[in-house]
């Protein structure tokens, strides 16, 4: 069981996690962060096996995991 | 219990990157801060940052930060370093500043081994001015300065800046690396550890060059601005150790 943390007003929406991401649980969310974009958010989390590539490949360090 | 397997590094403040989507600087700002933290030298490392997109680095770094006069980031460094050479001092460059305007600097302070180290940010392009031809720009590439592509007849080819500075005998440590995918970032991280650590140890002068993106002056989304450099830039750009005193007997 792993976690990720995601700081929504960090994230510019790139979606850079999401083709990183092995389990495709990264998706970009339809709702808008304070600087207009729209931020990662993680589907079915239970799926989540805690490998940090969405968050090493953020630009942003917006990402924290948990494991 | 939750053990927290990723998180920000310390030598990182918290101001957001003030770069556009998808750039990878701030990958690059995060490997850079991580190995200051894993080497514990944050608080005796003085950073220049040069003129560029990164010019504003000295808000996001946990650490002594100059900026120095466009191209003149080696020449700094080398000023500083030789005054204070217990500091840990390294410079971060993009390739209009290192490649164009700074190349006599970086080539003399290579050639003097300066014991400083160098993160050689290779975008292909002008980034902040707007997008202009860089010396890296590849061949075809279309710019605002090149709408038609880039001409090698009257542009010449694109500069492998790494290739060239190994060829001098005194640098100890030169490596090209990427960041597109998770196995590529692992590996720039271990290269620009080195040469921190070589720094460290007094081996001589370092440089990293990453090969990074500009999606919005290549007028592609993030995504097809990954792609793009793995189809167009490393074939032309190989990604290797091009120079590694340790190897050399």
């Amino acid at each position: 069981m792993a976690k990720v943390i995601i700081d929504q007003e960090r994230c510019k929406g790139c979606e850079l996690c999401t083709i990183v991401c092995p389990q495709k649980i990264m998706v970009m969310s339809k709702s808008f962060n304070k600087k207009s974009y729209h931020p990662a958010e993680q589907i079915n989390p239970e799926k989540c096996n805690g490998c940090a590539f969405c968050a090493m490949t953020c630009p942003d360090v917006a990402l924290e995991v948990y494991k | 219990m939750m053990k927290k397997v990723f998180a920000r590094p310390k030598s990182l403040t918290e101001v957001p990157f003030t770069y556009c989507p998808g750039c990878h600087h701030g990958i690059i700002h995060r490997l850079i801060a991580e190995v200051m933290d894993e080497l514990n030298i944050a608080q005796d490392t003085i950073g220049i940052a040069p003129v560029g997109c990164s010019v504003f680095a000295y808000l996001f770094f946990n650490c002594d930060m100059i900026v120095a006069a466009h191209g003149r980031a080696p020449a700094v460094a080398t000023g500083i370093k030789r005054v204070k050479p217990n500091n840990i001092v390294f410079t971060y460059q993009g390739d209009g500043d290192l490649a164009s305007i700074g190349t006599a600097e970086i080539v003399h302070a290579a050639n003097r081994s300066e014991k400083i180290t160098v993160i050689f940010v290779n975008n292909a392009i002008y980034g902040m001015t707007g997008g202009q031809m860089a010396p890296t720009s590849l061949e075809g590439q279309v710019t605002q300065t090149s709408p038609y592509g880039r001409d090698p007849k009257t542009m010449g080819m694109p500069i492998r800046m790494c290739e060239l500075l190994s060829t001098l005998n005194s640098p100890a440590y030169i490596a090209r690396v990427a960041l597109t995918k998770p196995a590529y970032i692992i590996r720039a991280k271990k290269a620009i550890k080195k040469g921190f650590q070589y720094q460290i140890d007094g081996k001589g002068f370092s440089l990293i060059e990453v090969l990074s993106t500009c999606p919005t002056n290549w007028g592609l989304s993030p995504k097809e601005a990954n792609e793009w450099l793995e189809k167009k830039m490393i074939p032309y750009y190989p990604l290797a150790e091009f120079k590694n005193v340790e190897e050399v007997s």
